[in-house]
C-alpha cells in the first residue's frame, strides 16, 4: 500500500474516532453549565490531560522540534518559556479563577465591575486571540495535509479545500459536543500525542545507545552548522534580535495565564482543588512532552539532511518530526517507515483539531455569554438562547477563520502563535491580576488595560519588520507580509511584548486611579473570600 | 449604597437576575474578618509572591545569560552536553519542583484553612436565608 493511502486512513480514523467520542458526549449534555464547562464534572487528572491537550499545539510538536532541528539550541528555547508559563497559571490564576468565575474570562473581572463595558472588552480580546490562535493552526493542517498526501502546493483550490474541511469539523465538535465533547477529543489526542512521541523518541535514542552525548554530537556535525548546540544560532545575530529574543521570552513567560481557552479548562472541574490538580499534572505532562521534542528536534539534525533545500528545511522545519518517523522506521520506500510516517501525521493532525475545537468553544461562548446575553440582552436571555447563540457564533467563527486561513496559508504558524501569546499577556493577563491582587483595580482600569494592551500590541506589530520593511532574502523571497513597494515599519522588533505587556500593566493602573468607583472596591471583599475559600462557588452539575 | 442613581439601580437589578455582579452577602464581610481567613490570605500571599518573583528571576536570568553569555553557556560540561543544555534543563527541573512544594505547601497550610471557611460560609448562609442558596 502507497504511503498516502495508508495516511488517508489513518487521518479518517483519527476524524472517525474524534467524532465518535463528541457524539457519545453529547448523549448525556444538557443546560449552560453542561455545554460550557463539562457540567464542572471532569476530575482533576482527566483535566490535566485536557489542558495538555489543549497547549501541545502543532505549533509545538511540529514547530519546536522543527525549529530544533534548523536553529539547534534556539529551538529548545521556546519550549522553557510555554513550560515555566505554567508556574503562572498555578500559583496565580488556576485556583482563583475556578472559584470566582463561570464560564469564560470576563466572569471574574465582571464579579465586582460594571457588566458591560468589561465583557465587551473581554470578549473582544478573547475572540481575537483566539483568531490568531485559530489561523495558525489552521495554517498548519493546511501545509501539513497538502504535503503529506502530496497534493501541490500551488494548488490553491485543494489546500482551500483542506482547510474547510478542517473548519466544518471544528464546528461539528463544538456545536454537538460542547465543553464535554471538546474536553474527550482533547484527552484522546493527548494520550495519542504522547503515546506517538514516546515511541519515536524511543526509536530515536536506540539509535544511540540512549546515549544523549552522543545524539547531540550526531546533530552538531550533521547540521554541520558551527554553534548549534549553543544559543545564539537564530537569534543572537546582532542586538536587535538579542531583545527581540527577550521580548518573546516575556511573552512566552507570561502568555499562557492569559490564553482564554486554558483559561476556561478551569471551569471544567468540581473545585479549586482540582483545577490545582489538573495544572501539576498539566505541567508534568507538558514538561515530558518539551523533553521529547528536544530528543525529536536533535534526532531529525542528526538523522536528516536539514541543509538548504531539503524536504525539512523546505516546510520550516514543520516536517522534521513526521519525516524523522519515516526515517526511523526504516528511511523511504520502506513499509515500516511509511507506518511511522502516517502515524505521526495522523497525531499531527488529531492534535490540530483538538486544539481548533477548543478555541472555536471558547471564543464562541465569549460572544454568547458575554456580548448577546450580557450585553445585548442584558442578562434577560434563557440558558436554551445562549447556548443556541454558542452554536450559531461557533459556525459564524468557523467561517471567518476559514476566510482568513486562507489567504494567510503562506504564513509562518510559529509568528502567529507568538503573536497570540503577545495579545494575551499585553491584554488579558494585567487584567486577570490586578482584579485579583488590587482593591482599587475598577471598570476603567479593565477596560483601559485589556484595550490599551491590545491596540498596543497589534499596533505594533503592524508597525514591526514582520508587516513591512525587511526587504527579500537571498533567494528573491519577501520576508515581509506587504509587498516590498510598501514600508511603513518603525518599530524593530517582531515581538511586541517588551514594550506592550507594561502598556497593558501601565494602562490598567491608569484607568483606575482617575476614576472612583467605590462598589468595585466594596465587592472585592467578596471576591477575594470566594477565590480563596471557594465559598460560595459554582458547583458541579449532578446528573 | 444610597449615593446610586436610579438609573445605576435598575442597571444594577437588571443586572442581577442575570449573574454574580451585584451581589452582595454580607456573609462574605463576616468571613472577611475572620482571623482564619487573615491568615489564609496571609500563607497564601507569603508563598505565592516570593515563589513567583524567584522563579521569574531564574527564568529571567536564564533569557539573559542565553543572549549575553555566549561563551559560559557554550562551555563542554560532559561530552557534548554543555552548560546551556544543562541550565535548560535546570528550568526543567525547578519548574518540576516548585509545582510540588506548592501543591504540598497548599495541601497541607492552605486547603483546611479553606475548607474550614467554606464550611462557616456554608453554616451562615442555611441559618441566615433557610438555605434558599
Amino acid at each position: 500500500m502507497n504511503h498516502q493511502v495508508l495516511t488517508a486512513v489513518l487521518f479518517l480514523s483519527v476524524v472517525a474516532l474524534t467524532l465518535f467520542v463528541t457524539i457519545r458526549a453529547s448523549r448525556n449534555s444538557s443546560g449552560a453549565a453542561d455545554f460550557y464547562a463539562g457540567g464542572r464534572s471532569f476530575s482533576g487528572f482527566q483535566n490535566g490531560l485536557a489542558i495538555g491537550g489543549d497547549y501541545m499545539s502543532a505549533a509545538s510538536f511540529l514547530g519546536i522540534s522543527g525549529a530544533i532541528a534548523l536553529a539547534g539550541y534556539d529551538g529548545f528555547l521556546y519550549s522553557i518559556g510555554f513550560l515555566v508559563a505554567w508556574l503562572v497559571a498555578l500559583l496565580l490564576v488556576a485556583e482563583m479563577l475556578r472559584n470566582s468565575g463561570k464560564f469564560t474570562m470576563a466572569d471574574q473581572l465582571a464579579y465586582r465591575m460594571k457588566q458591560r463595558p468589561v465583557r465587551t472588552a473581554a470578549a473582544t480580546s478573547t475572540v481575537t486571540v483566539s483568531i490568531f490562535y485559530l489561523l495558525a493552526q489552521m495554517v498548519g493542517a493546511g501545509s501539513l495535509v497538502t504535503l503529506l498526501l502530496g497534493i501541490d502546493k500551488e494548488n490553491t483550490l485543494a489546500v482551500s479545500a483542506v482547510i474547510a474541511g478542517v473548519g466544518a469539523l471544528m464546528i461539528v465538535y463544538v456545536t454537538v459536543g460542547g465543553m464535554k465533547g471538546t474536553t474527550w477529543v482533547q484527552i484522546v489526542k493527548a494520550v495519542l500525542l504522547m503515546a506517538g512521541s514516546a515511541l519515536i523518541v524511543v526509536m530515536v535514542l536506540a539509535k544511540f545507545d540512549f546515549n544523549l552525548s552522543e545524539l547531540l554530537g550526531a546533530a552538531a556535525s550533521n547540521s554541520g552548522k558551527e554553534g548549534f548546540l549553543e544559543p545564539g544560532l537564530k537569534y543572537g545575530i546582532d542586538l536587535t534580535h538579542k531583545i527581540d529574543f527577550l521580548s518573546l521570552g516575556i511573552a512566552l513567560v507570561l502568555g499562557t495565564a492569559g490564553l482564554p481557552h486554558i483559561l476556561v479548562r478551569f471551569y471544567t472541574v468540581p473545585t479549586s482543588r482540582d483545577a490545582r490538580k489538573s495544572v501539576l499534572w498539566a505541567i508534568g505532562l507538558i514538561g515530558v512532552f518539551y523533553l521529547f521534542t528536544l530528543v525529536l528536534g536533535f534526532g531529525a539534525a542528526a538523522l536528516l539532511n536539514t541543509g538548504a533545500g531539503s524536504e525539512v528545511a523546505n516546510s520550516g522545519g514543520n516536517l522534521a518530526s513526521p519525516l524523522l518517523a519515516e526515517a526511523v522506521g526504516g528511511g523511504a520506500g520502506s513499509t515500516g517507515g511509511a507506518i511511522l510516517l502516517a502515524v505521526i501525521s495522523a497525531v499531527a493532525f488529531a492534535t490540530i483539531l483538538a486544539v481548533v475545537a477548543g478555541l472555536t468553544l471558547t471564543s464562541s461562548t465569549s460572544v454568547a455569554h458575554d456580548i448577546y446575553n450580557a450585553v445585548i440582552r442584558k442578562g434577560q436571555a434563557t440558558e436554551e438562547e445562549e447556548i443556541r447563540v454558542t452554536r450559531f457564533a461557533a459556525a459564524g467563527l468557523g467561517v471567518i477563520a476559514i476566510l482568513l486561513a486562507i489567504p494567510a496559508r503562506n504564513l509562518n504558524i510559529a509568528f502567529l502563535v507568538a503573536l497570540a501569546f503577545a495579545v494575551a499577556a499585553s491584554a488579558n493577563l494585567p487584567a486577570i491580576v490586578y482584579n485579583m491582587f488590587w482593591r482599587r483595580f475598577n471598570t476603567r482600569g479593565a477596560t483601559w488595560s485589556i484595550y490599551g494592551g491590545l491596540i498596543s500590541c497589534i499596533s505594533l506589530v503592524i508597525f514591526s519588520p514582520v508587516v513591512s520593511g525587511k526587504g527579500l532574502d537571498p533567494t528573491g523571497k519577501n520576508l515581509s507580509l506587504l509587498p516590498t513597494s510598501i514600508d511603513i515599519a518603525w518599530f524593530p522588533l517582531e515581538n511586541p511584548g517588551l514594550v506592550s505587556i507594561p502598556l497593558g500593566f501601565f494602562f490598567g493602573w491608569l484607568g483606575t486611579i482617575t476614576s472612583k468607583e467605590p462598589e468595585a472596591a466594596e465587592k472585592f471583599t467578596e471576591l477575594e473570600v470566594r477565590a480563596l475559600t471557594g465559598a460560595g462557588s459554582e458547583k458541579a452539575v449532578v446528573h | 449604597m444610597s449615593s446610586h442613581l436610579s438609573h445605576d439601580a435598575a442597571e444594577a437589578a437588571s443586572d442581577a437576575v442575570h449573574d454574580e455582579a451585584s451581589r452582595h452577602d454580607p456573609v462574605y464581610d463576616q468571613l472577611h474578618a475572620d482571623a482564619q481567613f487573615a491568615e489564609l490570605r496571609r500563607r497564601y500571599r507569603s508563598f505565592v509572591l516570593p515563589a513567583t518573583a524567584a522563579f521569574l528571576t531564574w527564568y529571567l536570568l536564564y533569557v539573559v545569560l542565553s543572549n549575553w553569555a555566549g561563551d559560559f553557556m557554550g562551555q563542554k560540561v560532559i561530552g557534548n552536553i554543555n552548560v546551556a543544555l544543562v541550565f535548560g534543563l535546570l528550568q526543567f527541573a525547578t519548574t518540576f519542583g516548585l509545582a510540588w512544594l506548592y501543591s504540598r505547601y497548599s495541601t497541607a497550610k492552605l486547603d483546611p484553612l479553606a475548607q474550614g471557611l467554606e464550611a462557616e460560609f456554608v453554616r451562615l448562609t442555611d441559618s441566615t436565608d433557610g438555605g434558599a442558596r
